[in-house]
């Protein structure tokens, strides 16, 4: 952050904009709501892990939904688990994020062309912020969907509400 | 004069930090005493039979690495044999001791993940995170020869998709000798401590004829003192060329059948694998890997059924070809499905807080049990 | 160890008719056909006698056989009429280390087979999800109902068999591609 390395040498005072400010205090602690569906959640477990560690980066897994600010939807999405995920998404708080991880919760993956019972991409149900593209996709890949999503939130406005 | 008293239905939803997956469990309470558990299951059921009727057989084989996600070439290895023995095709020797190490480094890397999450379930969160770490080990291993970090598609019908790399040889054998310590690091961390016994032993008893009867294999069986794994008491593949013991509970710290002692057998498999795989890396003759796929894979009619012995138990695929280039009906018996069965009987008369270490002793995967 | 034939035998000798015959002419494994009301008594005595000892059940598997005429119905659609469903048991003994296949088969329109749930329990939810998947019916199943479908799936909706039509919408959401 340029802002800060500047101003602590002269002295401890901070002047900045408030909407970066708050944008910056909400990019570096999200946290997620740990879901986990399908073989992606093994590679979002291995993200978390001591290698590819996400915990850097400020991401916590929360157990309730009432506690999360993101969830991220990593795996197939049956209809029958599709019901569920509406009602978890109707009980975060705002202002919360979406991001679809894998081929399968992006587009239905694999699964498109005869799955009776696969819904096809978890964007019919609810809106996404980030997709990570992969099957599974390399925790690097995860890694960089989430410095995404800081960009997006970074560029947040308090004028506008954010949908 | 007696107090009327009601039972309390409690939802253990699919969303939840320790099911392992997706799954549902609806708990009948009396106080926090379990009356009855009935799983709901279907959640990630993603339609693999109807895909398998729809493809033709090879490409049918990235569909059965998603099943079990953890265990991979244990899915490709047992399709393979089953789509081998209907064509009658005999692979080159090369491709046997390859699919065996394989298989084997694939055995020590599931279990990594279901000990760690059985001991991060009931609040050891130290031996998650070494094992993650050396499962991330085993996984560059792999990926530096095919690709990719978990769902390989490697094993294909007649023989492999990759050669090894030439670092293989040398990186195994690192490996096992630098996994030795790591097994020695988990006894000290976890098997012997206080309070994963407390928790675990005596929790959850299977006695073994319920166990038969209820059709559990793997380390679900051998923790209730049968000595029975597939790959010494029906060997398929060359597993009848090494030397290699079968653990099985002894109710060392509890009773036999435990959930200690389902834990304890999966410890030393693990060393067991490692024995395996130090007799097989010296041994691998040379040859072409890919002599022996066939060009156009059209089985003549007939059923067959073969199984193997994944880290969760036995897997067994039943193929019905009609002679077209697209299997009729693939059923696939998975070892979660039919572990997952026998939850209800395990967890009566225990309280709440144990149906999560009977739970992860089980270890299932939901990929398997709703393929 | 007893191979296939002898079993057959052994079961022709006790059941009688009930015992249809056995396919030889299969590339791996020789499959005996069996009656499926009968198939509980038979399998008890599998289970129960010193020389078979068959006491775990390896896998049960409901396949729609596809062997009927194909008529159009009122929207234009492919069914299959007439022809059988059938049911597979794979069994294996733990003690005597022999395998054996049996087959059952039951007309489409009215799939009834006896449940074996009480001879190996872990036919239970084997025998779910054939219903579930291709619809035959067990008489004498404790508590047959879907397993892996959503519970308010359409009734005679059965996802395996070959003329099944995936539906458009499920509660609001769109499910083709």
């Amino acid at each position: 952050m340029g802002l800060l390395d500047k101003e602590f040498s002269d002295g401890n005072i901070v002047v900045a904009n408030v909407e970066d400010l708050l944008n910056w205090a909400r990019l570096s602690s999200v946290w997620q709501l740990g879901f986990g569906l399908a073989c992606c959640a093994i590679e979002m477990m291995a993200t978390s892990a001591s290698h590819y560690d996400f915990d850097r980066f400020g991401l916590i897994p929360r157990n309730t939904p009432r506690q999360a600010d993101a969830i991220i939807i990593s795996g197939t999405v049956t209809l029958k688990m599709a019901i569920r995920i509406k009602r978890l998404y109707e009980q975060i708080p705002d202002p919360k994020y979406i991001i679809s991880m894998g081929s399968c919760a992006n587009c239905g993956g694999p699964y498109w062309e005869h799955g009776y019972h696969v819904l096809k991409g978890v964007d019919r149900i609810i809106p996404v912020d980030v997709y990570v593209p992969g099957c599974p996709p390399r925790p690097e890949a995860l890694l960089e969907g989430l410095l995404k999503l800081q960009e997006k939130i970074r560029n947040e406005s308090l004028r506008k509400k954010q949908s | 004069m007696a107090l009327k008293t009601e039972t309390m239905v409690l939802n253990m939803g699919p969303q939840h930090p320790s099911t392992h997956g997706v799954l549902r469990l609806e708990l009948e309470l009396d106080g926090e005493l379990i009356v009855n558990v009935k799983p709901h299951l279907g959640y990630l059921h993603r339609c693999f039979e109807k895909h398998a009727e729809a493809m033709q057989y090879n490409q049918v084989i990235p569909y059965t690495d998603r099943m079990d996600y953890l265990a991979s070439m244990g899915n490709n290895f047992g399709y393979v044999l089953a789509v081998e023995k209907l064509l009658g095709i005999q692979v080159p020797e090369r491709v046997e001791y390859i699919r065996v190490i394989m298989a084997e480094l694939q055995r020590i890397a599931s279990h990594c993940v279901a000990l760690g999450t059985n001991g991060a379930d009931i609040g050891a969160l130290t031996p998650f995170l070494y094992l993650f770490r050396d499962r991330e080990y085993i996984l560059s291993i792999i990926e530096e020869t095919c690709g990719a970090r978990m769902l390989y598609n490697y094993m294909w019908v007649g023989g492999l998709s990759h050669d090894i790399h030439p670092n293989f040889v040398r990186r195994t054998k690192e490996f096992t000798s630098y996994f030795k310590n790591t097994i020695v690091e988990l006894d000290n961390l976890l098997s012997y401590n206080k309070i994963f016994i407390e928790r675990t032993a005596n929790i959850g008893i299977l006695p073994a004829d319920t166990a038969i009867n209820y059709g559990a294999t793997g380390p679900m069986l051998r923790g209730s003192g049968v000595k029975f794994d597939l790959r010494k008491d029906d060997t398929y593949s060359i597993y009848n060329r090494f030397d290699f013991d079968i653990p099985v509970g002894k109710g060392l710290q509890g009773s036999v059948g435990d959930s200690w002692d389902r834990y304890y057998v999966r410890v030393r498999e693990m060393e067991q694998s490692l024995r395996i795989i130090e007799q097989a890396i010296d041994q691998i003759p040379e040859g072409d890997v890919h002599s022996a796929i066939p060009k156009r894979i059209k089985p003549p009619k007939g059923t067959v059924y073969s199984r193997v012995e994944n880290p969760r138990g036995e897997l067994g695929y039943f193929i019905i070809s009609d002679g077209n280039t697209n299997p009729f009906r693939v059923k696939v018996r998975a070892p979660s499905f039919v572990n997952l069965e026998i939850l209800g009987e395990l967890c009566k008369g225990h309280l709440v807080a144990d149906v999560i270490a009977i739970l992860g002793s089980i270890d299932i995967v939901l990929g398997e049990v709703d393929r | 160890m007893k191979n296939a034939e002898e079993i057959f035998e052994l079961l022709k000798q006790e059941f009688g008719d009930s015992i249809l015959s056995i396919d030889k002419d299969t590339p791996t494994e020789p499959i005996i056909s069996v009656e499926p009301l009968k198939i509980h008594i038979v399998s008890k005595f599998l289970r129960d006698n010193p020389e078979l000892q068959f006491d775990s059940l390896m896998c049960l598997s409901g396949v729609d056989d596809a062997n009927g005429k194909k008529v159009k119905d009122a929207e234009g659609y492919d069914v299959i009429e007439g022809g059988t469903l059938s049911v597979y048991y794979h069994l294996y003994s733990t003690v005597l280390r022999h395998k054996i296949t049996l087959k059952v088969s039951a007309p489409r329109e009215d799939a009834k087979v006896e449940s074996v749930e009480n001879v190996w329990k872990c036919a239970d939810w084997h025998e779910r999800e054939a219903f579930d998947m291709v619809g035959i019916v067990f008489v004498n199943h404790p508590d047959l109902r879907r397993i892996l479908m959503p519970y308010d799936w359409e009734e005679n909706s059965f996802p395996l068999r070959k003329d099944f039509k995936v539906p458009e919408f499920y509660q609001g959401m769109k499910i083709p591609y």
